[in-house]
């Protein structure tokens, strides 16, 4: 057996994979009920069943019918930019919005082609001062603007 | 002239300064968006919803659709100077739009895609409110059954105008209908995949998942791209098209709006499925296609009007049965619900002022557009020299704003970044999220309906059948599924989606 169509290959796994999680999971935590009175198992299981088989379909055919290989994954930029974006939420509530945003734009512009300081912090000071001005002062959001160990915030 | 009243009554909402503020700003985000590729408004309205909590209702819908529609007039835009499809829908744009600059005629373009686009969008607006108002009355009838088989049709038809395997992207419906029942249980109350995560009880919000697929995951994807842009922006001078031009680009305006509003009706439909739809149309119709790809006017006016006639059109099943039918629809059916409006048939009865001032703002926001797009072109194409290492991490700042505020908590970025790197997987392995998307808002609702349905039919699965408005529907999906799979029509179909190539 030789993997004509690796993207096929993958993608049918994946489906498998989510679709058999989903039924085992809801077969073993929740009540399966009638068709007349759906317990909270019914539907997962009815559509995890579909997908499995949705996802052995698509694995089965990539034996058969030819296709393009998976392409490399830019790593380097999807890590980055998810970290970055974590960071940002994590860091919110201890370290405020000044912080989080430096956090979030410095890691994302790491993820890209070219990195230059002067213009990074230049990018995060026309962000940090929109988000402020516009979101917080503007929008009113809630967010915390200075870290917590710093008792009476001087900008509000 | 029940419609001429109610019409009235809708610019009259639409023309008081607030809401024409609103459309504004609508109408400009979306024009910025569309001209800058990589940010479309699935991700730009997923952004804003947030903040649309603090305004009324109509404000909030009249700056949403600006937006969905300014991006198509935007696209537009950039396809036609840097042949890069600013919005995925003017992707066919680029084919003689680009073309059309580089033999110095890039104004006359511009021009043809303005003007086709507020054709398409006058005709637009006037066929939502002829053919709402009874679709909505119809809708009223429907019981549980009738409204889960409707799904499944919009659904099945969702897939078949997908990009791409059909098989995948049944699949991925299905996965997004999995996700989407994530949560607490309403008629058991108990907590579903939660994992005990408490912040899981409540389900993972849409808007969250929508950002993740739609935008981190597209930032990814276009850092990938080394950007080479050569920008025809000098040539920008001859705005007017020639007497010869309109005389070739009316009628494929005309069959493009026609087009272009049949499609946006459909499930799935909407402005990407209606350009294309209308390149391969007036391809096949032209006595010259042999001039297709190298400038042919035709193939900038058909495609641009169907774009934005099928943009405008696709509110239609969502203003009358609250389904969506893209995962911009879909969004603004989140909107409705952040407000606390229930989508569905009788939000035109119930909010009149809301219904009708929606679409009469649809025309101004047009005329609005037409404005903005043509005397102030400079501008706009000022934005594309904007480098895109200063664009995404801006773009990410305001995301991650928009997530972090639904309910000041860090773990829904999370979701968000987990949603990107399943995005960024799903393109790899060219599984098109559009349709996970679908599935995801429409997976409660499914599961709703089918156990009423069952319920009333005392567990006899043929209720479906039975009832004649409910079996329309499930003959209607199975021809297309059937259709869809014969061979040869599966190779037609991918053909039409491959064209842009």
């Amino acid at each position: 057996m030789k993997i004509k169509s690796p993207k096929d290959f993958w993608s049918g796994l994946m489906f498998l994979g989510f679709g058999l999680f989903f039924v085992v999971w809801a077969a073993i935590h929740y009540q399966m009920g009638t068709a007349v009175r759906m317990g909270p198992a019914y539907f997962p299981i009815l559509l995890g069943g579909l997908l499995s088989v949705l996802g052995l379909a698509i694995l089965l055919e990539s034996f058969v019918a030819e296709g393009p290989p998976v392409p490399a994954f830019a790593l380097r930029p999807l890590i980055l930019i998810s970290v970055g974006c974590v960071l940002y939420g994590y860091l919110m509530k201890p370290l405020g919005l000044f912080v989080a945003t430096l956090a979030l734009v410095v890691v994302s512009a790491f993820g890209g082609h070219e990195f230059k300081w002067k213009e990074v912090l230049i990018l995060y000071a026309i962000l940090m001062l929109g988000s402020w001005l516009v979101f917080v002062r503007g929008l009113t959001l809630p967010f915390p603007l200075c870290p917590d160990f710093i008792a009476n915030c001087p900008i509000r | 002239m029940e419609i001429f009243n109610n019409l009235v009554m809708g610019f009259g909402v639409a023309v008081t300064p607030i809401h024409l503020l609103y459309a504004l700003i609508g109408c400009l985000l979306g024009t910025l968006i569309g001209v800058l590729p990589g940010i479309g408004p699935v991700a730009t309205i997923a952004m804003l919803l947030p903040i649309t909590f603090n305004l009324s209702p109509v404000a909030a819908l009249i700056m949403l659709a600006g937006i969905y529609y300014g991006a198509q007039y935007g696209g537009s835009t950039t396809a036609i100077l840097v042949n890069i499809p600013g919005e995925s829908s003017s992707v066919v744009t680029c084919l003689d739009g680009y073309q059309m600059a580089r033999q110095g005629r890039a104004g006359p373009a511009l021009a043809v895609a303005a003007l086709g686009s507020f054709f398409a969008g006058c005709v637009s607006t006037l066929i939502i409110a002829l053919a709402a108002p009874p679709l909505a009355e119809v809708a009223l009838k429907f019981g549980p059954s009738e409204y889960f088989s409707l799904m499944v049709f919009g659904l099945v038809a969702a897939t078949v105008l997908a990009h791409g395997s059909l098989i995948k992207a049944i699949a991925m419906v299905v996965f997004g209908l999995l996700l989407g029942i994530v949560g607490t249980d309403v008629n058991s109350g108990v907590l579903r995949f939660t994992f005990n995560i408490p912040e899981l009880s409540d389900g993972i919000g849409f808007v969250i998942v929508a950002m993740g697929m739609f935008g981190t995951a597209e930032i990814v994807a276009n850092l990938e791209l080394k950007d080479k842009r050569e920008i025809f922006t000098k040539d920008v001078k001859n705005l007017w098209p020639t007497r010869e031009d309109f005389k070739r680009a009316w009628a494929p305006v005309m069959r493009g709006t026609a087009l272009g509003s049949f499609l946006g009706i459909l499930p799935g439909g909407g402005a990407l499925l209606a350009s294309f739809g209308a390149y391969t149309m007036e391809k096949k119709m032209s006595r010259h296609p042999e001039q297709f790809g190298k400038g042919a006017i035709e193939g900038v006016a058909g495609p641009e009007s169907a774009n934005n006639a099928g943009a405008q059109t696709s509110f239609i099943p969502m203003l009358t049965l609250g389904i969506p039918s893209n995962a911009v629809m879909a969004l603004m059916i989140g909107a409705l619900m952040i407000q606390g409006i229930a989508p569905g048939p009788q939000v035109m009865n119930e909010k009149p002022q809301l219904f009708w001032g929606l679409i009469a703002s649809m025309w101004v926001g047009n005329l609005m557009l037409v404005v903005l797009n043509l005397p102030l072109i400079g501008m706009w194409v000022k934005l594309l020299t904007v480098p895109y290492r200063y664009l995404y991490p801006s773009i990410l700042v305001f995301m991650a704003i928009g997530v972090f505020s639904l309910s000041n908590n860090a773990f829904d970025v999370l979701i968000m970044a987990v949603f990107g790197v399943l995005g960024y997987i799903c393109v790899k392995l060219e599984c098109e999220p559009a349709p996970m998307i679908l599935g995801f808002i429409l997976g409660p609702l499914m599961e709703e309906n089918l156990r009423r349905a069952m319920l009333l039919s005392r567990g006899d699965p043929m209720t479906f059948i039975y009832k004649p408005i409910s079996a329309g529907f499930i003959i209607a999906a199975t021809i297309l599924l059937i259709v869809v799979a014969l061979p040869a029509i599966r190779k037609k179909r991918e053909e039409v989606f491959v064209e842009e190539a």
